[in-house]
């Protein structure tokens, strides 16, 4: 048995658990990363960035099936599933080769295994990783960081079966484009597949038990992303449930209610896109004094949970869902156990959101619903992409820019946009809220033109009844 | 044109030297051989005369600069009918006595005056904070200065604006022209100069591991605001205390009569009469009804007086206002009213803000005498002990009298020691021939 100390054990390589390993080898703690599957982790491999992949061939085959529009020539425009899926897989390898790279770069050692809390006292915890049934190593640290993430929620009768009924990785990986596909739940993921699937031929209908799409932006928002998702085709069932499903030989017959009335819609696939659950099993809590609240691991502001030398980050830690929240939380976890001076808790009204549907969809902040029952005397702006020159050279007149303000404070309270390379945008007012500027800060600060950027110069500037292009 | 003054040349030899001290400020008129300035060299400390007449437009060179060269913009003056405005245009002047350097302005073109000012002096008072804590601090009158900054950088952000303003220990922003508002108590709250952030125990510190198990109860917002201006009084204001006996048979008897008044719906305390007492003494030694402000000595029109009150979990001062003309039953009427409302936490912000002067009053616990630390920003507290029966000398006899010991705490930056003595005299005449008090 391989026996090793360290100053700090984190378990789990995705992207909370290996950006928080460099990130503790830089403040020059001894560091192990215990990963069972690939580092990287979901994201990497199974999430943000293979889907990313995926939409980019959708994205360019739309394009080249609106090539008239630009003055172009493409004839007989197709795609091949399986180099796009092979694309999107090669992608995520070669991410995946750079985290161990980067691992290996700052001295971070890692563990293939399952790592799993095996007891001890503050001051000397241990772990022990497993592979292939077999513990083949005992690790000890006084800090050890559980960040194993969250895997796809199943609801009773809407189980995973990986045939009818897909998860984000089956989805992932199709052979076939589905002809017709019911999508149950329209947060990012579900959302996210539905445009993929929908640029690529399927008739999509999309379920969502909330009373708009992408739930969680603002109100808007989901009524400008619903309008142009059923432009597209797709049908958007809101305020919705699925009660059961009836599997047929080749095609799935879903019963949805909806305003007291059961319907039956028959398709071929089922994306299951409902949310998440944490990693918490197996993984030795059992007898610690952490805490676990519906598949989510308690923590304080800087990660540490109930017992003593115990921290946890990311999904495991609970909403937002976002990798980026994820490597904040990791970061902030190791610089307080390190004692770096000046650590403030993650402000999660500073993360800003991203959903790479067409159209794109960003956010930072509080909707204006929100800002409003906080009790925020708000100042609204609004602007479309049509009153922009770059996004008519583009040829992607659609979107809105909206703006949030404390009228009283000229704090930017929240920022959400849809339309093209909005996810890009966003971090624009990400940084306007990190340091706290006000309407002032974005009325001086100077936008390119032509750029979309400019949009999120007069939404500001709208807000205060000086907007320009409109 | 305005006129640039320059770095003199005090000696021969001199090539720089240190701008200790200006004794003008900008707006102030000068006038030809008026001390504009104190310039330190490696021998001597000289003063800087002015040479033209004229008004202060700008000081490029803040006090305490080392290192000024010979003939460095160091102010602009500005003439008669000029304004502000006209700074930029500046021609150096002939160099202020005793300088012999000549001055040489087509040298120097890239010495513009916004350019001139020491860079580590002028960021020194610079407040970093912010574009949102800014806004805020404004909204909300409060002073950046003396509040540490979390942010990066020791930036100041919101959450430490929240912060001081939860604490509602942070000072208010410095009126703009204290000095010419002596009637508004809330000028002289601009007075304490900016401090840095009081740092006290804190939980994680070593030292609290070594203490037997206690019960760590959070400081309330009352708790917080009563550490930090008492810190601050204690530290910031030089104290004195002044401490008399003071004979009450007359005043006991006179409260007997009083009450004992037939349809008298009013019942007078000791306290009641003290502090009638201590308003008319105050309108009769006005100079002890003061506050120190950096720029100016406030002397109030009238006593607003602060009587301190012990609540739950800490205690408040509410104020009896312009309690010299106020008789005595509805001093004792007000008094209780307002002490009713402090303890049951119902006084408005304009009920105990703003007093003058404050009384605190620890003889019913049977307490001799103590001493307290003054309420900024008021000049002064008393502090009434209990009256007692006390062996007390008179002509060369031993007697048996009722006394009362007084202490006065007072702020030496706006009260002197024989002011504050005329203050308790006046005080003790009035204690002891009470009858004085109904004039």
């Amino acid at each position: 048995m391989d026996k090793q100390s360290f100053d700090i054990v984190i378990v789990g390589g995705g992207p909370g658990g290996y950006v928080a390993a460099i990130r503790a080898a830089q403040l020059g703690l001894k560091t192990a990363v215990v990963e069972a599957k690939h580092l990287g982790g979901i994201c990497l491999n199974w999430g943000c960035i293979p889907t990313k992949a995926l939409l980019r061939s959708a994205e360019i085959f739309h394009y080249m099936k609106h090539a008239k529009d630009y003055g172009l020539k493409a004839d007989n425009v197709g795609f091949d599933l399986e180099a796009i899926v092979k694309r999107s897989r090669g992608v995520s390898a070669q991410l995946n080769k750079g985290v161990g790279h980067l691992l290996k770069k700052n001295k971070v050692t890692v563990f293939d295994g399952w790592g799993k809390l095996s007891g001890g006292k503050e001051g000397a915890r241990t772990l022990t990783v497993e592979k292939d049934g077999k513990i083949f190593a005992e690790l000890t640290a006084p800090h050890i960081v559980l960040a194993t993430g969250a895997r796809a929620r199943q609801l009773p009768g809407l189980e995973v079966d990986g045939k009818f009924v897909w998860s984000y990785m089956e989805a992932l990986v199709p052979t076939d484009v589905p002809k017709s596909l019911l999508v149950i739940g329209s947060g990012a993921i579900g959302i996210e597949f539905a445009s993929f699937f929908r640029t690529l031929g399927s008739e999509v209908t999309v379920v969502e038990v909330m009373d708009r799409v992408l739930p969680v932006e603002d109100e808007d928002i989901s009524a400008f992303a619903k309008k142009s998702f059923e432009k597209q085709g797709m049908k958007i069932l809101t305020k919705a449930t699925v009660k059961g499903l009836k599997k047929g030989s080749n095609t799935v017959t879903a019963l949805v209610e909806q305003d007291g009335k059961t319907v039956e819609i028959t398709v071929d696939r089922v994306i299951s896109a409902v949310g998440i659950v944490g990693n918490v099993e197996n993984i030795g809590l059992e007898g610690t004094k952490v805490k676990v609240d519906r598949t989510h691991v308690v923590i304080d502001a800087y990660g540490r949970t109930d017992e003593p030398g115990i921290y946890a980050i990311g999904d495991l830690a609970g909403p937002p869902w976002l990798a980026h929240k994820a490597e904040h939380e990791g970061v902030v976890c190791v610089e307080k156990i390190a004692g770096v001076k000046g650590v403030h808790p993650l402000d999660i009204s500073k993360i800003p959101g991203c959903t790479y549907c067409h159209p794109q969809v960003a956010s930072v902040g509080m909707t204006e619903a929100k800002a409003k029952a906080a009790g925020y005397q708000v100042k609204v702006g609004k602007f479309p992409f049509i009153g922009n020159g770059k996004a008519i050279a583009l040829g992607e007149p659609e979107g809105l820019v909206k703006t949030v303000f404390d009228a009283k404070t000229g704090e930017l309270l929240g920022a959400h946009m849809v339309g093209a390379e909005v996810t890009e945008l966003i971090q624009g007012y990400a940084i306007t809220r990190s340091m706290e500027g006000t309407e002032e800060d974005l009325f001086h600060t100077v936008f390119p033109h032509p750029t979309l950027s400019e949009m999120m110069h007069e939404s500001a500037l709208d807000a205060f009844g000086r907007v320009i292009h409109m | 044109m305005p006129i640039e003054i320059l770095m003199p040349a005090l000696s021969p030899t001199m090539t720089e030297g240190t701008l200790s001290n200006w004794l003008v400020k900008e707006g102030d008129t000068i006038t030809s051989g008026m001390v504009l300035a104190e310039i330190e060299t490696d021998k001597a400390t000289m003063e800087v005369e002015a040479v033209e007449e004229g008004k202060l437009g700008k000081i490029l060179i803040p006090a305490g600069t080392e290192g000024v060269a010979v003939n460095t913009p160091i102010a602009i003056l500005l003439e008669e009918g000029e304004d502000a405005s006209a700074i930029g245009s500046a021609k150096p002047a002939a160099s202020p006595a005793p300088a012999a350097a000549p001055a040489a302005p087509a040298a120097q073109p890239a010495l513009a005056p916004a350019a001139a000012p020491a860079p580590a002096a002028a960021s020194a008072n610079r407040v970093i904070a912010s574009p949102l804590a800014k806004r805020m601090a404004a909204n909300d009158g409060l002073d950046l200065t003396g509040i540490a900054g979390s942010g990066p950088h020791g930036r100041i952000v919101k959450r430490d604006v929240e912060a001081a303003l939860a604490s509602g220990g942070a000072k208010p922003a410095p009126a703009a022209k204290p000095a010419e508002a002596p009637a508004a108590p809330k000028a002289a709250a601009a007075a304490p100069a900016p401090v840095a952030a009081m740092k006290g125990l804190t939980l994680d510190d070593p030292i609290i591991q070594m203490l037997p198990p206690f019960d760590a109860v959070p400081n309330s917002s009352m708790r917080k605001i009563i550490a930090k201006r008492l810190t601050e009084s204690a530290r910031d204001i030089p104290h004195f205390n002044l401490q008399m006996d003071v004979e009450i048979d007359a005043l006991l008897a006179l409260r007997k009569q009083l009450n004992e008044r037939p349809g008298a719906d009013y019942k007078l305390s000791v306290n009641d009469l003290v502090i009638k007492a201590t308003a008319l003494a105050l309108t009769r030694v006005p100079d002890a009804n003061v506050a120190y402000t950096d720029g100016a000595i406030l002397k109030f029109e009238r006593v607003d007086m602060a009587m301190a009150v012990a609540i739950e979990g800490g205690l408040i001062t509410p104020i009896i206002k312009d309690c010299a003309s106020k008789g005595l039953a509805t001093i004792s009427k007000e008094a209780k009213e307002l002490a009713g409302k402090a303890r049951e936490g119902k006084l408005k912000p304009e009920e105990y803000q703003g007093g003058t002067f404050s009384i605190s009053n620890l003889g019913m616990f049977g307490i001799k005498g103590f001493t307290s630390i003054i309420n900024p920003p008021q000049g002064a507290i008393l502090s009434v002990g209990a009256g007692e029966e006390r062996a007390v000398v008179k002509k060369g006899a031993l007697a048996i009298a009722n006394v009362m010991t007084l202490n006065l705490a007072v702020d030496h930056r706006c009260i002197d020691g024989a002011v504050g003595a005329a203050f308790l005299k006046e005080l003790k005449g009035l204690i002891e021939d009470p009858i004085t008090l109904m004039l």
